[in-house]
């Protein structure tokens, strides 16, 4: 079994373990969105609150949540992992440095922790909100359903906190405008024809999905 | 043209380095940046001062031996070799940076020289290849696409000199061990070790102290011998492949 823990902690382990990772919760993102995105229907929160219902008592989508909230966890400590050994790696730095790269790939470190940051601000308002906090119901046809949808409107209310979800989406944006493509050349994925499809791809996605999400809020907030 | 030369000057690996500053009055245009610094040591010399240690061996670009981080960048402000730039590179009057690769694995052992055996540990690692005994085989005996043998040529390019290493903000070898992988991978004189080549490279790359990837591709854009990171690709899946199917538990 030695050769598995070799894997997983050699260099190469520990990227192919980001990229892998990176790329689940690239599709969670997408799915997230198409959920949030029912915030904008004008039916007063109805098909969000009932998709949200769905989202939190369903059995197989709980076990997937639970396999998210890890994945989010080994990203963030293989993340720390790494940047340590790098930068144990560089040992003193240069007086003068012209970095020949592009900014976000340099600051996936930076821009990582304001989107983890991000994450425990938002599963404290509304994810841990449902779960165990206090949520005022609502009755559709019959069944009894939480109205998630009022306690985002209260927050989406306070422009402070628009600002720094759209601030955390710039965040993300950025997260994905390097890791999208990083993480299929981590996997060994680096084709004449396939590369220009994964930074087209890889690039909408990074520039689309946050700013369908910060649409959100903000429009939320105008109304 | 005049310059002003900002040089780490280091007495040994153990001592405290600083950045001397040199003015320079008398520099022809024509010179290699490395001629320039012969100059500048005659003079030192003949002042009874220590001359400026760095590296240097074929001065034709294919060595791998010179190295130095000029204004900011390994090698300079071209994608060559230190000496392959010229001081036509540079304008008259300006104030050029001199340091050293700054890598851990690269320990500074005087002034301008770093000590990078740990690219030749890396090497002997896994990056060899069997010799088959008896007779000659006859040439083209194995045809090799046109475009395999270029790739693998353009990998064999690579010279070992760490401009990857030192231009990567992590101080990654990825380049350099991807670029010996895969010379020997692409090619039937390769297949006998290319399991266990990969594992032990990788393995001495990290028992080296080198960073990983972060595909910023700085490595790319520096590299004197154009190295692509498409070879780190193919690093990565012939060390996933490796590890998943070699007897080497």
């Amino acid at each position: 079994m030695k050769w598995l823990t070799n894997l997983f902690t050699s260099t190469l382990g520990r990227k192919l373990l980001m990229a892998l990772t990176g790329l689940f919760l690239i599709t969670f993102l997408a799915v997230h969105l198409a959920g949030n995105l029912q915030l904008l229907k004008d039916d007063g929160g109805k098909s969000f609150n009932i998709y949200a219902e769905f989202m939190s008592t369903n059995a197989l989508i709980q076990t997937v949540s639970k396999v998210n909230f890890a994945l989010i966890l080994i990203h963030v400590i293989w993340a720390i992992l790494l940047s340590r050994k790098n930068r144990a790696a560089r040992g003193s730095s240069y007086a003068v440095n012209n970095k020949s790269s592009h900014w976000t790939s340099r600051n996936m470190g930076i821009l990582g922790t304001i989107v983890l940051v991000f994450i425990t601000i938002h599963l404290k308002d509304f994810w841990a909100q449902m779960h165990y906090g206090s949520v005022p119901t609502v009755n559709y046809d019959g069944t009894e359903v939480r109205d998630l949808a009022s306690i985002v409107a209260i927050w989406f209310d306070k422009a402070w906190y628009v600002a720094l979800y759209v601030f955390c989406m710039f965040a993300i944006a950025f997260h994905l405008w390097h890791g999208f493509s990083s993480a299929f050349q981590t996997l060994g994925l680096n084709h004449v024809k396939y590369n220009p499809v994964i930074n087209f791809v890889g690039r909408a996605f990074a520039i689309i999905v946050p700013a369908l999400f910060a649409l959100i809020p903000i429009m939320m907030f105008l109304n | 043209m005049k310059i002003t030369l900002k040089v780490w000057r280091q007495k040994d690996k153990n001592s405290k380095g600083a950045f001397k500053t040199y003015p320079i009055d008398d520099v022809s245009q024509d010179m290699s940046f490395l001629e320039m610094i012969d100059v500048l040591n005659e003079s030192l010399v003949k002042k009874g001062e220590e001359p400026i240690a760095f590296d240097h061996d074929c001065r034709e670009g294919i060595c791998g031996m010179c190295s130095l981080y000029i204004n900011g960048r390994p090698h300079g402000p071209l994608q060559t070799t230190t000496c392959q730039l010229h001081m036509r590179s540079f304008k008259d009057g300006e104030t050029i940076t001199v340091e050293p690769w700054r890598a851990k694995p690269f320990p500074i052992v005087k002034d301008l020289v770093v000590d990078r055996s740990s690219f030749d540990r890396i090497q002997q690692a896994g990056g060899y290849v069997s010799v088959n005994t008896g007779g000659v085989p006859d040439a083209n005996e194995i045809p090799i696409p046109k475009r395999i043998a270029d790739e693998a040529f353009d990998s064999a390019t690579c010279i070992g000199c760490g401009a990857c290493v030192a231009a990567c903000k992590n101080a990654s070898a990825m380049l350099f061990v991807s670029a010996k992988v895969s010379q020997f991978a692409m090619l039937p004189q390769g297949q006998v070790e290319r399991k266990t080549r990969v594992e032990k490279m990788v393995a001495q790359m990290d028992e080296e102290g080198f960073g990983a990837c972060t595909n910023t591709k700085a490595c790319e854009a520096e590299c004197p011998k154009e190295i692509k990171i498409t070879n780190i690709a193919r690093m990565n899946r012939e060390y996933f492949a490796a590890m998943m199917s070699s007897t080497n538990v």
